[in-house]
């Protein structure tokens, strides 16, 4: 205890010095381990729920183990062919086709590969199953009775796709959700016109949600004013409005959007009955791209008004009345005085929907139509129907990528300005 | 004190419900479509299994994803679902992909009820290893009577027609059974649509005549849709399975007309997921569900056609209206005189292409 009191004029040894600081150090480490233990928990959450997922998912959009593990024969036969000169493979490959074939059907095994390679080319899936129901009976030499069996066989893009997908790793479900293909000869290009998908749908998807952000920007600013201004009591009341429908079944608003919205819905009728619309010419304002605008707009308006308001709540009102006994109209003194200040919530507010909804699929899915999908809807699809699980993974790493890039350029934007208005 | 008492009393009870369910037989997880379906299912099969067997039986509504699911309970190592039904494409994958369990027919299953051996009995070619047919459904297309006061459409190519037959169209939103159709519509005869879609120059042929009605479709997803787009007026013609509109007709007195024309029919069934938690009392369930008179009693409650030739007889009446079933089903004769058979072999080659292609068709 003597030893680490400080005299103000004394000076200490080397030696006092060498163990306050290792006593200074040990209470650090303490302070740490103590600090580290409080949010194990949080951090052991977070790794399983949130790390690991999506660790998964980016190495699923790459891992492709299925012709190289369950084909191995084939895979090792074909690693000196190349196909250049389209010639196909030499006997002793058919002939390890055919064990791999055998082996597969026995363990029930080769409908994995048969499923990967089909993705690739259409096809492949009975050329590899409907010729391992037959391959337990063939005698040596294998070849010519392969291709009598089916003449995929005989065809060398058959085999380039084996041999290119008999690697461990694969970029194919990358140049799928970029709407690309590889060619047999292996050159990379984009698919025609009239068959692309994702990247027309990630387009899609970004513009909408930039649409869906500056309507509940337009709806969600004057309500956040009102709400801000008004005595508490009565914004307490009104804020119950505001957070009735943000606490109800996601479900339930947009199904109620579609008895509102649809053809033969409460709005039509009323057009109808006052004679603004024919009968026959009734507006679609849902399964389409309004559908989703409007259902999606009214569902995230509360994640723009809720932090609007408490920015806007720290503006003191004082400050816009002192614009104006300075001068300044009442437009003016809202621009240069108020609109600055609240800077910091539209932008809060504007990330948190732009980012919620650029991930959205339910909503889509049900008020949607063909023009109203987004590209989360791509990925259910894949991972619930078409089970092509990599390429959902693949467009899952590109819309997160997106995600992560626009947050990057709002932090570079707003980050620093958030905090100086804020004081 | 009070809180140690309260805990103990926790243990204990949890303690006794575990050695209860040890003793009593477990119940057994049956995967299925849910709604009208499900329903008909635990008054057909279910109900009197666990009447018989004192075996309980759990529905779960999962079939929807049926595949995914038993993939993904695979690749954990922990599958809990004993019985999955699933449609004949998809079981064909899991049986190539050794996720369902191999059957061997005639000692699993009973022998029609009038003694036809049990490969014979079932629709011929659909005992394909792992799967056990039920029923046969049928995805068509029908009206609503109040759209069509004059002349009515009658075939496949009148759907296609909005000029004589102007109105919204409700297609199911993936390209199998519309590219049928399609082709049908554009003159293929019903008996070589897949030869003709399995060329390039098919699939372009196709979807050029789903071109000419694109802005008329209403897509839906969902099964329940159908029948309520009809209902609202929202479609003059939609695409639908024939049991949602039999319970349109006859049980909410909708004024619907079905085309029996093109109706593209496939089989559903069971399968027994590799790994199932209690194999045993599964395979008795397969068993008891799909023997003679299980498969006809289920056609008083919805109206798709028994998966067994032996059924047929057996056919009876609706059970909560007592409306004669057999006009209603997919397989009655005079219903059945030009369906197109929905091929799983080629959906399972082709789908994977057909239906990138056909997204990108709907995102132009």
């Amino acid at each position: 205890m003597m030893a680490n009191t400080v005299e103000a004029e004394g000076q200490l040894t080397p030696d006092e010095q060498k163990r306050l600081t290792s006593d200074m150090h040990r209470s650090l480490r303490r302070k740490k381990f103590r600090a580290l233990f409080l949010v194990a928990p949080l951090l052991i959450f977070i790794m399983v729920t949130f790390v690991s997922p999506i660790a998964t998912m980016l190495f699923r959009s790459i891992d492709n183990p299925q012709v190289s593990e369950y084909m191995p024969n084939t895979t090792a036969a074909l690693a000196d062919w190349d196909g250049d000169n389209n010639e196909l493979p030499d006997e002793a490959t058919y002939a390890a086709l055919v064990e791999d074939l055998v082996v597969g059907r026995k363990n029930h095994t080769i409908g994995k590969a048969a499923t990967r390679l089909n993705y690739e080319k259409s096809q492949m899936r009975s050329l590899l199953t409907g010729t391992a129901r037959k391959a337990g009976r063939l005698k040596p030499p294998y070849k010519d009775q392969l291709i009598k069996i089916n003449k995929g066989w005989g065809d060398i893009d058959n085999w380039r796709v084996i041999k290119r997908e008999s690697k461990p790793y694969t970029a194919s479900y990358y140049i799928a959700a970029f709407d690309m293909e590889t060619t047999p000869e292996g050159e990379i290009k984009m698919l025609p016109e009239n068959q692309r998908v994702y990247l027309k749908m990630l387009w899609r998807t970004v513009w909408m949600s930039v649409v869906i952000t500056l309507l509940t920007l337009l709806l969600g600013y004057p309500v956040s004013y009102l709400l801000a201004s008004l005595p508490m009591r009565v914004a307490n009341t009104l804020m119950i409005l505001v957070l009735l429908p943000f606490w109800t079944s996601l479900l339930v608003r947009t199904s109620s959007w579609i008895a509102l919205l649809q053809g033969q819905g409460v709005i039509n009728d009323i057009l109808v009955w006052f004679g603004l619309v024919n009968d026959e010419s009734r507006l679609s304002m849902i399964y389409n791209a309004t559908g989703t605008v409007i259902a999606m707009t009214h569902i995230l308006l509360p994640f723009m008004i809720l932090p609007l308001y408490s920015v806007m709540k720290t503006i003191p009102p004082s400050y816009m009345r002192a614009a104006r006994s300075l001068g300044a109209t009442p437009f003016t003194a809202f621009v240069k005085v108020y609109l600055p200040q609240s800077v910091p919530g539209i932008s809060a507010g504007a990330i948190l929907v732009f980012i919620l909804a650029i991930g959205y699929y339910i909503t889509p899915a049900l008020v949607g139509g063909q023009t109203g999908q987004f590209i989360g809807n791509m990925i259910a699809y894949h991972m619930q129907s078409s089970l092509n699980w990599g390429l959902a993974a693949a467009l899952g790493v590109v819309l997160l990528a997106l995600v992560l890039g626009i947050y990057a350029l709002y932090s570079r934007l707003f980050g620093g300005n958030n905090q100086m208005t804020l004081r | 004190m009070k809180k140690f008492s309260k805990l103990s009393s926790v243990l204990a009870l949890g303690a006794a419900v575990c050695v209860g369910s040890a003793t009593a037989a477990e119940p057994l997880t049956v995967v299925s479509w849910g709604g009208a379906y499900t329903k008909s299912q635990r008054m057909a099969y279910s109900d009197p299994f666990t009447a018989k067997t004192g075996i309980k039986i759990v529905d779960e509504d999962k079939s929807g994803n049926g595949l995914a699911g038993l993939r993904a309970q695979t690749e954990a190592g922990n599958v809990t679902w004993d019985v999955l039904d699933i449609l004949e494409g998809d079981a064909i994958l899991a049986c190539d992909e050794g996720i369902a369990q191999e059957l061997d027919y005639e000692k699993d299953l009973n022998p029609g009820a009038d003694g036809t051996p049990v490969m014979e009995d079932f629709i011929e070619g659909s005992l394909s290893g792992c799967y056990v047919p039920t029923i046969v459904y049928a995805t068509l297309f029908s009206f609503n009577d109040k759209a069509f006061p004059g002349e009515k459409p009658k075939t496949i190519a009148d759907v296609f027609d909005v000029k004589k037959f102007p109105g919204k169209r409700a297609f199911e939103k993936k390209p199998d059974a519309n590219l049928e159709w399609a082709l049908a519509a554009d003159g293929v005869p019903y008996d070589e649509v897949y030869d003709v879609l399995g060329t390039p120059e098919g699939v372009e042929r196709a979807f050029a005549k789903l071109d000419t009605i694109k802005d008329s479709i209403i897509w839906w997803d969902a099964g329940a849709q159908p029948p309520q787009l009809l209902a609202d007026g929202e479609v003059a013609i939609a695409s639908a399975y024939n049991g949602r509109i039999f319970n349109a007709q006859v049980v909410e007195n909708q004024p619907f007309t079905i085309i029996w024309d093109g109706q593209v029919y496939e089989l559903d069934g069971y399968i027994i997921p590799k790994g199932a938690p209690h194999k045993k009392a599964a395979m008795d369930y397969l068993r008891f569900a799909t023997d003679t008179q299980r498969l006809a009693d289920q056609t008083k409650y919805i109206s798709y056609g028994p998966a067994r030739k032996s059924s047929a007889p057996l056919v009876d009446s609706h059970a909560e209206t007592g409306v004669k079933m057999a006009p209603h089903m997919p397989t009655t004769p005079v219903n059945f005189k030009t369906p197109i058979k929905k091929d799983a072999e080629f959906w399972a080659d082709n789908g994977d292409e057909l239906r990138q292609r056909f997204n990108a068709w709907l995102v132009q």
